[in-house]
């Protein structure tokens, strides 16, 4: 029983682990490691950011970017904004990242491939929604219509990009979308790729420290590392219960740790006698709580195992949109969590190895 | 019962260390269980306060990146059953620091207090948000929290605009809920925005009549857009702020997941220690029973020693749940319902029902094993 309860206060940690770790993977998985995203000065995020496309016409020039096989410099003019979209579990909608982009946008994306139907094409109201937004809200498969602006918009291609974040994300046509929300000229931000890694902080540098653009530059890996910050209160909530919950086991395990002590009085004072010293007492006592801990440990990893690969969807106050994102329960998650009830068992079980080593001999043979 | 009151009190001194051990597990248990709890009630069983449960929140339908036109007030006006109606900006934006979080709102300075009846603040202080165009008004919570005085410059830089406000203070308001807000005026606002971002807005407040004609308000409104190009979505305030909650994931189903995993801890920990304690006492059981004591008082003496200690560990649990409460409502939130959190009393009996029901529940199988041990084999058995 006090495994038990070794393995639920597992098992809630390491939900929490997961749940970050997986979050942490889908945005990781976002950022190209060549690429650098500009936005206004001030602005945090996409959806906060202007962009005068005459910013970029200026800026698409700068040495340092590279280029396409056509030789366009491969550098993005985007434009996001959030749809809000119902469904049965919720129905009063959940936000959802809407991006207008260009070709060589798709290009500057790693791996994205449309997985079914094709690409939007431009000068359409066509839409292509990512895989995670189209498993979780049916009613936007290919076919389906999404109403923003002056009207419909057609969904003719689901896309996928590994475990990124894209797979979130709903993908227009770049010039129809900014004349839809009537703002051709002030869009929200540039994707650009460096030509090689020293090109690449140069280039921030040199963006960032233009007076004339009046930019902020940085690597797109880091502008998702930030993001996965909006899973910090559910991992602090989450890291607290654990504590406080470890110290409940922790006593559990004290208890009957105790209770083994005392119940073999006698035991002790034999194994005393017969020369026994008295660390060999203590150890032997604290390897007994320590693998109690060891089965609570197993039990709660096998408890959350079910969750690995589990889809969920998290928000964020500062893009104000919800990335969907799956558990990792990975081998290193596990082994925390068997450190931590380790770690448990060990507390719990000290006082009670050292009183049993501290015995006097002959009270403890006496003892019934 | 209560004959064997004292006697309950001995055999549960008679382990200090193990009672004071199940009692501290058990309160500490019982405390994160009752914070819980308390969450769980505030969010989605406790009813919006008198004054919030009049005013409903008129956004865009589509998108919250999608403002709306300010002329839409007067039209929400004219809806049957609306008293008041008012066009608010969410602003973002940093005070000093990103770390300093407080939510701060551009509203009309006439409209602000009658929607807000439940905010009291001296008149001279509201005229005077009414007359000075870059006045701003806060909340008691903020203006402790930041040390503002009245006549203080506060300057907050904008993300979401591309503006720079500089406030000055003319007004502190008291509420017992929502406290941690700053307002200031949306003419000030769109007199500094490009021509093209003014006079839209990210909502509307909207005050009803009464409670009752809030779901039909928030119909009616938007049935009235429907056909426009910005549709919008009207809900009671209260279901608006949760939605903000629903951002965070799924947390229903985070709180619930935790208190169940809470629950069955306490309840493991209880029932291992009152097993120990039984098994411990076999042939206590037998003496008793030779000297006349009959099955049912052995079984209310020994379920009502788990009782205490659980119900002593409940008390706990409530005080530091009371605690915890409190420390929730100190942090800095910005739209969750949580600033006015409360140990509701409903709550707290339920905590304690819980822990009384845990501890009865831990007892009974040893207990009703060691009541029915005949008396030979109970003083028979050596351990």
């Amino acid at each position: 029983m006090t495994a038990l309860g070794l393995a639920l206060t597992v098992a809630v940690l390491l939900s929490v682990l997961a749940l970050v770790g997986g979050l942490r993977e889908t945005f990781r998985a976002s950022g190209g490691p060549l690429n650098i995203l500009a936005l206004r000065k001030g602005a945090t995020t996409e959806l906060a950011s202007n962009f005068n496309r005459s910013v970029y016409n200026d800026l698409k020039f700068k040495p340092g970017i590279a280029r396409n096989e056509s030789g366009e410099p491969m550098a993005s003019l985007e434009l996001v904004t959030v749809i809000s979209l119902e469904s049965p579990e919720h129905p009063a909608g959940t936000n959802v990242n809407f991006r207008g982009v260009s070709a060589v946008g798709i290009q500057l994306r790693n791996g994205l491939t449309i997985e079914r139907g094709r690409w939007f094409r431009p000068g359409f109201r066509e839409v292509a929604v990512g895989h995670s937004i189209a498993m979780r809200y049916p009613e936007v498969g290919v076919g389906g219509k999404l109403h923003l602006g002056h009207g419909d918009w057609e969904v003719v291609g689901i896309m996928r990009a590994g475990d990124s974040s894209i797979n979130s994300e709903i993908y227009c046509d770049l010039n129809q979308l900014a004349a839809d929300e009537t703002r051709p000229e002030v869009l929200s931000s540039v994707l650009l790729r460096a030509s090689d890694p020293v090109a690449k902080a140069a280039l921030i540098r040199d963006l960032t420290d233009d007076q004339r653009l009046n930019v902020d530059a940085l690597a797109e890996t880091d502008y998702y590392d930030r993001q996965s910050r909006s899973s910090a209160p559910v991992q602090f909530v989450g890291l607290f219960v654990a504590a406080l919950m470890s110290i409940g086991s922790a006593f559990a395990a004290m208890n009957t740790m105790y209770a083994a002590v005392s119940h073999r009085s006698r035991e002790i004072g034999t194994l005393r006698v017969l020369g026994f010293s008295k660390s060999a007492i203590l150890l032997s006592f604290l390897f007994e709580s320590l693998l109690l801990a060891a089965l609570g440990g197993v039990l709660g990893c096998l408890l959350i195992l079910p969750l690995n690969n589990l889809t969920s969807g998290i928000g964020s106050f500062t893009t104000f949109s919800e990335t969907t994102f799956q558990f990792r329960v990975t081998p290193a998650i596990m082994g925390i969590g068997m450190l931590f009830a380790g770690f448990m068992g060990a507390v719990g079980g000290l006082f009670p190895a050292s009183n049993a080593a501290r015995k006097e001999i002959l009270v403890a043979l006496r003892s019934v | 019962m209560f004959r064997y009151l004292p006697f309950i009190l001995k055999s549960s001194m008679r382990s200090k260390r193990r009672s004071l051990l199940t009692i501290a597990g058990a309160g500490i248990s019982l405390s994160l269980l009752g914070t819980l709890m308390a969450v769980y009630h505030a969010f989605y069983i406790g009813e919006a306060p008198p004054q919030q449960a009049l005013r409903a929140i008129t956004r865009n339908r589509v998108s919250p990146a999608i403002m709306l036109p300010i002329s839409y007030n007067d039209k929400i006006k004219r809806v049957s059953g609306v008293v008041d109606s008012m066009p608010f900006q969410f602003f973002g934006g940093v005070y000093k620091d990103p770390k300093n979080i407080f939510a701060r709102y551009a509203v009309e300075p006439e409209h602000l207090f009658p929607l807000h009846a439940d905010y009291t603040i001296p008149e001279d202080q509201k005229l005077a948000f009414q007359r000075e165009k870059t006045g701003c008004v806060v909340g008691r919570g903020v203006a402790e929290r930041y040390g503002f005085k009245i006549g203080d410059r506060i300057t907050l830089k904008g993300d979401i605009f591309p503006v720079t406000l500089n406030l000055k203070l003319v007004g502190i308001y008291d509420s017992s809920f929502h406290d941690d807000v700053l307002f200031f005026r949306l003419d000030y606002l769109f007199d500094l925005l490009p021509e093209r971002r003014r006079n839209k807005v990210f909502a509307f407040l909207v005050l009803a009549d009464s409670p009752d004609s809030v779901a039909r308000i928030c119909a009616g409104i938007d049935e009235m857009f429907r056909n426009s190009t910005a549709r919008t979505r009207t809900e009671a305030e209260r279901a608006f702020e949760l939605g903000f909650v629903s951002m965070l994931g799924n947390v229903k189903a985070f709180l619930l997941s935790i208190s169940v995993a809470l629950t069955f801890m306490l309840l493991l920990v209880t029932a291992n220690t009152m097993a120990m304690s039984v098994r411990e006492r076999v042939r206590e059981v037998g003496i008793l029973k030779t000297l006349g004591f009959t099955k049912p008082a052995i079984l209310t003496i020994l379920l009502g020693e788990a009782a205490l200690l659980t119900s002593i560990g409940g008390l706990i649990g409530c005080f530091c749940a009371e605690l915890l409460v409190a420390l929730i409502r100190g942090l800095p939130t910005i739209i969750l319902p949580l600033s006015g959190l409360q140990l509701e009393p409903s709550v707290a009996v339920l905590l304690l029902a819980i822990a009384i029901g845990v501890g009865l529940a831990s007892a009974l199988v040893p207990a009703w094993g060691a009541a029915r041990t005949p008396i030979l084999e109970a003083l028979k058995f050596t351990d």
